[in-house]
């Protein structure tokens, strides 16, 4: 089960176990709602976006802990970033996880999410890690929206 | 003990898939209730269809097409014989499952259905047998009513008899639950329905290929199920309805060899099963199928049950031993499937973990959203036996998922 422990290091069961940023934001003045209708993954993303830079993130919702993890890893980089800056670090994991596993890639422009780099042995499991992602997308986009990971 | 009799050895040799190696294990297939794997002799029956006998039917005067036509229709009469129907007229080949489902929610339920009309379904059913009775309500305003179940998975009853009330016109139903295996006391449900006037369709999608059938005794109107699901090829399916009801049913689909006569101004439609059955049918997938039904009657369905309780009843102790293991569905009567969750630990997680070990099950809400519901679980893990398991990949999954708990700790 190598492949198995590649996929979920520690850093992503740490964060699965306990979630950072997991609460509501009562007063946010983005939120959005995601769902992967295949597995009944549901999250709520909520944040506070002051003159174009994100000051606070936070999160709710279940999941596996590919998707739980990603959430929690992507609220903490999330919060204080402006939205080209989230943009940009989108693009990255996005094609960190969807390239092919025998590409090279390089992780060192990712921080902590390069902890996710195992997902893209198991492309079933891409729309797990994304999730989060594109919900924080549409809460960015169009606030009250939802996020189909289909 | 009728188990004994199943010679499983020589059973897994029928099957080539079982050989595969996934990731470098063995595959152990415990997802047999989404879809079975195919013997050889419906692998075979196919190709030589294909190879030998292929023509469209119904319509050539050559031989070739005569002979294709044969194959055809003594499919039907496999299917007729298999499921204990009275007449072959009866037997309606579809795609599958819920295309019989939306066939009968087209016609008969169009045309003798009306607003304020109700359906009742059980808690149990399948998104198949949900949503056709949905949009025939949005086209209808006809309305859905639920047969409650108990913590253990059964219907309830007293509850299931009350909703049967003078509104009801149709009661539609499954056999056998495919997410968590309860077996509904169908001739009892059929008989109180029936005692009331209520037309009834049972969905057989997962009973057909564990049980004995016999849709004459059932009493039912409507049977349907899957040929994929009973070793047969995907995309061939069967609706059984009553001569009487399909004979005042109106046609489904328009098109070629589901009429006798047509002019511009004026169609006659075609006898049962044939008013059915508009278009270039799936040939080949009857032929399949028929080849399927004979394998499974070479075996015996009693074997093949008595064989899947035994595998039941291994999983329910070596799955019972392992701490943190929750079962979903404890019903007095269960098919040979287990479905559970792990606590803390999310189905899907598990399932890639199952993966790993090349064992393949079913992880998620198994087209049962509202089900799942009930019991409070997004998701679940399922694992369903058939002929072609042994106990011992049993062993390997509660193996594996031991692994799974410690990784995930
Ligand atoms: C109980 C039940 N009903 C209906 C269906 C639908 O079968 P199909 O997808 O072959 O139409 C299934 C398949 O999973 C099922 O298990």
């Amino acid at each position: 089960m190598d492949e198995l422990r590649e996929l979920y290091q520690a850093t992503i069961l740490d964060h699965n176990r306990k979630p950072r940023n997991f609460r509501v934001i009562e007063e946010a003045n983005h939120h959005a709602d995601g769902h992967n209708p295949i597995c009944g993954d549901k999250l709520v993303v909520f944040l506070n976006l002051t003159e174009g830079r994100v000051t606070d993130v936070a999160f709710q919702g279940t999941g596996c802990a590919i998707s739980v993890a990603s959430a929690s890893l992507m609220t903490d980089f999330a919060r204080g970033k402006t939205l080209p800056e989230i943009e940009a670090e989108f693009e990255r994991f996005h094609q960190m996880v969807t390239s092919s596993p025998n590409s090279q890639i390089d992780t060192s422009a990712l921080g902590k999410l390069a902890v996710f780099a195992g997902v893209r042995e198991f492309p079933m499991r891409v729309k797990c890690a994304t999730l989060a992602w594109h919900t924080l997308r549409a809460a960015l986009d169009a606030d009250g929206s939802v996020a189909h990971t289909e | 003990m009728g188990d004994r009799a199943l010679d499983v050895a020589s059973i897994r040799k029928d099957f080539p898939i079982l050989e595969r190696e996934i990731r470098g294990k063995p595959l152990v297939y415990l997802d047999t209730a989404a879809s079975a794997q195919k013997p050889r002799a419906v692998l075979e029956a196919i190709q030589n269809f294909y190879q030998n006998s292929y023509a469209n039917i119904h319509r050539g005067v050559y031989q070739l097409s005569a002979g294709a036509t044969e194959l055809y229709e003594g499919g039907r009469d496999d299917v007729q014989r298999f499921i204990g129907a009275k007449d072959r007229r009866e037997i309606v080949f579809v795609r599958n499952a819920t295309e019989a489902i939306n066939l009968v929610a087209h016609t008969w339920a169009e045309k003798n259905l009306e607003s304020g009309d109700e359906i009742l379904i059980t808690a149990l059913e399948h998104h198949a047998n949900i949503v056709p009775w949905q949009m025939l309500g949005e086209r209808r305003g006809t309305k859905l009513r639920v047969a409650p179940i108990d913590a253990n998975g059964d219907v309830v009853m007293e509850s299931f008899e009350a909703l049967l009330g003078e509104r009801t016109k149709l009661l539609a139903l499954t056999h056998v639950s495919n997410a968590i295996g309860t077996i509904n006391p169908l001739k009892k449900m059929i008989e109180l329905a029936q005692a009331r006037g209520i037309t009834v369709l049972v969905d057989g999608a997962q009973a057909v290929p564990h049980t004995r059938v016999d849709v004459a005794a059932l009493g039912c109107d409507f049977y349907v199920f899957s040929g994929h699901k009973l070793y047969g090829p995907s995309g061939i399916g069967v609706l059984y309805g009553r001569l009487a009801m399909l004979e005042a049913m109106p046609p489904f689909m328009g098109g070629g060899d589901m009429i006798e006569t047509v002019s511009f101004e004026q169609t006659r439609y075609a006898g049962v099963p044939q008013r059915f059955e508009a278009g270039t049918p799936d040939i080949a997938g009857v032929v399949g199928l028929s080849a399927a039904i004979r394998y499974v009657e070479g075996i015996g369905i009693e074997a093949i049950e008595a064989w899947e309780q035994t595998l039941l009843a291994h999983a329910n102790r070596v799955l019972g031993a392992i701490p943190g293991l929750r079962m979903i569905g404890n019903a007095r009567h269960k098919a040979g499937l287990v479905s559970f969750v792990l606590d803390g630990i999310h189905a899907h997680d598990v399932g890639t973990a199952l993966d790993q070990a090349g064992i393949a099950v079913r992880v998620g809400h198994h087209c049962a959203q509202p089900l799942m519901e009930i019991f409070g679980v997004p998701a679940t893990v399922r694992a369903s036996f058939s002929l072609y398991n042994t106990p011992a990949e049993i062993d390997a999954l509660a193996a594996a998922l031991g692994e799974t708990r410690e990784i995930f700790g």
